[in-house]
């Protein structure tokens, strides 16, 4: 006689699937961790994009691939010198995917990007949940080489591919009420470590907001992609704002949700730290961060021997364009 | 196998383990790749390698305490690894970090630095008096100062405090640390006060 035991857990259920689909970078993790622990400072260096890509990469490249093919090239760009692909890749603030400035790098390749929806919720005419390929497709995409400059001292020129925020905002058909657009980045703890960090200061989801007439700002783009790519993961694929004249931290990635309020919405940095990070960021080399001065800011990639020391301009070169947007606000009590 | 834990060969692994960081950072200057901010990335693991062997040095009296095992000895060594590394951070902060045009500026307004700062001079007078003659020359005084290798530690791990946005596990793991370690001073102050001290 055949009796079957079911049991009662199946291997599967043993160890969650993120950690044993992720099983070498969980070794390679613990294996750093012990080594760093004992202080020899032997750190086992990242096999950087040394797996396949995941599926859901090639499949929103095949969906990007036409608007790429007509990409257009943008009068806003600077004429400076994009960093290399490989450093833009390596040196990100995601906190999602760790603090590290390369976490985002190494725990990034997993995340699920297609299929993607965009919720559009508030003081709009027309709200809804969007398809990506859906909202990207009847606009054309520009490349724009934009000066990204972070709140911690440093920057980059980094080639965008997008179409403007504006031009996205005006199929909506927003309401006299909407003074206000609030934006959200994905919260998925199962591709995002960050988010599974016990003593994290972020309340997640991340969240950004821009006042009206900034979102609507030619200059202020929704970018999709870099280097006439699909953007990496680590760099907000596959959907991220980027405002060329605010600190990074403005610049939300990974967006799944855009709304239209009419108050000022609650921004996850100035929650965290009011005193050191201001809902309107815009960079500005007078008004220090209260730990470090913003008068300077290391151009990156840089080396060793001569790091490209560089001073820090006021809305990081953009001023001309939007220095009317502040007429008569005091920039240093609204930092 | 019994380990002698007193062995010359003990002491010399120790000490050519010791060196391993740095002969990394070499390599990583000259052959290797320190990534997309160089200055940065080296100023700041030099940090983290001279507080993991602050956290060595300070290891060894609970080591003894707790667990029986007496490696008093290494403690020196271990001290002036610390400083040493602990120099090189200083070093690769002025020379491949530092805006020297607001130097003294930051230095000052810069609460981060400051507490960095003087936790370093305070390793640097634990160092100068590290030696024979000099803890011969201080006799009991000579203790007295070097028990300010515990106000170091707190520094220091402030100075990591400082900088510390959005995610405190790191954080949280230097201060339970330190915690741990600062804790197995205190039992014999409390309980063995009347006693004399014995050697630490």
């Amino acid at each position: 006689m055949l009796i079957k035991h079911k049991p009662a857990l199946s291997e599967a259920q043993v160890t969650p699937k993120s950690i044993y689909v992720d099983r070498r970078s969980f070794i390679r993790q613990t294996l750093a961790g012990t080594l760093a622990l004992s202080g020899l400072g032997l750190s086992v260096s990242p096999a950087l994009a040394a797996q396949a890509e995941n599926p859901s990469r090639s499949a929103w490249r095949q969906k990007l691939a036409s608007p790429l093919a007509t990409m257009q090239k943008s009068p806003y760009s600077t004429t400076e010198t994009p960093a290399p692909l490989k450093d833009i890749q390596r040196y990100n603030n995601f906190y999602e995917f760790g603090t590290g400035k390369g976490d985002p790098g190494e725990h990034a390749g997993g995340l699920t990007i297609d299929p993607w929806r965009v919720v559009v919720e508030g003081e709009v005419e027309k709200p809804g949940s969007y398809m990506l390929e859906d909202l990207i497709k009847s606009h054309l995409l520009e490349e724009r080489i934009y000066r990204l400059r972070c709140v911690e001292a440093w920057s980059m020129v980094i080639p965008w591919v997008g179409i403007p925020l504006s031009a996205l905002i005006a199929r909506f058909k927003p309401t006299s009420r909407a003074r206000y657009v609030l934006f959200e980045s994905l919260v998925r703890p199962e591709e995002m470590p960050g988010q599974r960090s016990l003593f994290s200061g972020i309340d997640w989801p991340y969240q950004e907001g821009l006042r009206i007439d900034e979102a609507m700002h030619p200059l202020t783009l929704m970018a999709v992609g870099l280097y006439g790519d699909i953007l990496p993961n680590q760099n907000g694929a596959p959907f991220r704002l980027v405002v060329p004249w605010k600190y990074g931290f403005k610049s939300i990635k990974s967006i799944v949700k855009i709304g239209f309020v009419e108050t000022m919405p609650p921004t996850t940095w100035n929650q965290l730290q009011p005193g050191e990070y201001g809902f309107y960021a815009n960079v500005n080399p007078a008004v220090d961060h209260p730990r470090w001065s913003q008068k300077t800011e290391r151009r990156l990639p840089g080396g060793l021997f001569g790091a490209n020391r560089i001073e820090t301009m006021p809305f990081n070169g953009y001023a001309e364009e939007v220095t009317s947007l502040y007429a008569g606000m005091d920039l240093s009590a609204n930092y | 196998m019994r380990v002698n834990w007193r062995s010359r060969s003990v002491w010399w692994g120790v000490f050519g383990g010791s060196l391993i960081p740095l002969s990394e950072r070499l390599y990583q200057m000259f052959w290797g790749d320190l990534g997309t901010d160089p200055g940065k990335t080296l100023t700041e693991s030099l940090g983290t390698i001279a507080l993991c062997f602050l956290g060595m040095t300070l290891a060894i009296t609970p080591l003894k305490r707790w667990f029986s095992l007496s490696l008093v000895h290494l403690r020196r060594m271990q001290g002036l690894f610390t400083f040493f590394y602990a120099s090189l951070h200083v070093g690769a902060y002025l020379l491949f970090l530092a805006d020297w045009s607001a130097f003294m500026d930051d230095v000052i307004k810069r609460p981060y630095i400051f507490v960095g700062l003087a936790a370093f001079l305070i390793l640097l007078a634990l160092a100068a008096t590290s030696f024979k003659t000099m803890m011969r020359r201080l006799g009991r005084h000579w203790k007295t100062l070097h028990r300010l290798v515990y106000p170091a530690g707190v520094l220091v791990v402030v100075h990591y405090a400082w900088q510390s946005r959005g995610d405190y596990t790191t954080l949280f793991i230097y201060s339970l640390s330190l915690l741990l370690l600062l804790s197995a001073r205190l039992p014999q102050r409390v309980f063995h006060s009347a006693r004399s001290p014995e050697p630490e």
